[in-house]
């Protein structure tokens, strides 16, 4: 299991297949991965969205994270997990998100990468902070739902 | 040693910065609980419905009791993902 809080622009697919190279005892065990990759765009709530900054709560963040994978390793028999979160400033196309889970079977992988995505999304301190075309700024009040 | 009191996003807009109430305040101002906490630092100002309250990191209610030592934390839902 493997959480990252990374404050520069990554990608998600380099960051996957390293991770994955890595783990070469877990070669043969597992029968599925899922992923997710959440991504900035470039409009929210009708308003064009010109960058964003991500707010988060250092320590805090880290621990409720490793609690929603622990978690769902004992629910689902995950194999391994690995989340990637960007803070700092983001701007629009560049991932702000990784979500990976590995399984012996596809049920368990569809499901715990959604319940870690959702869980994340109503538990983990982060915040953003939208920069608008017209130079204004505003919080994001609330996620949209992702049931 | 004291409390350290933290407001993170838009609590931090209505807020202010982070403090420390010291341990002669905590006494001399009765403050036992987060909902004490709020008060003193808030000046006046009510908490909002849907505040999220943390203690050493972990969600929390109003009425959680602090100590000295504690890190005590508000902030808005969380968006992030």
């Amino acid at each position: 299991m493997k959480i990252l809080i990374d404050s520069e622009p990554f990608d998600p697919w380099k960051v996957l297949d390293e991770y994955q190279k890595d783990k070469a005892d877990l070669a043969g065990q597992y029968g599925a991965t899922t992923v997710f990759v959440g991504t900035m765009r470039d409009f929210n709530e009708g308003d064009d969205v010109s960058e964003m900054f991500l707010e988060h709560y250092p320590g805090m963040t880290e621990r409720h994270l490793e609690n929603i994978c622990l978690q769902a390793t004992g629910e689902y028999q995950l194999l391994d997990s690995l989340v990637v979160h960007r803070v700092g400033t983001i701007k629009p196309n560049e991932p702000i998100v990784l979500v990976a889970v590995w399984t012996a079977h596809r049920k368990q992988a569809f499901e715990a990468c959604r319940e870690i995505m959702e869980d994340l999304k109503s538990k983990a301190p982060f915040w953003k902070k939208e920069q608008l075309n017209d130079a204004q700024d505003r919080w994001v009040e609330k996620n949209t739902r992702g049931y | 040693m004291g409390v350290d009191v933290k407001f993170f996003a838009s609590m931090r807009d209505i807020i202010g910065d982070d403090c420390e109430i010291d341990a002669e305040i905590l006494k001399a101002k009765s403050i036992k609980n987060v909902d004490d906490i709020w008060n003193y630092c808030a000046a006046g100002k009510e908490r909002p419905a849907n505040v999220l309250i943390a203690v050493n990191m972990d969600y929390v209610d109003a009425e959680t009791l602090v100590k000295e030592g504690d890190e005590v934390a508000f902030f808005p839902p969380v968006t992030g993902g």
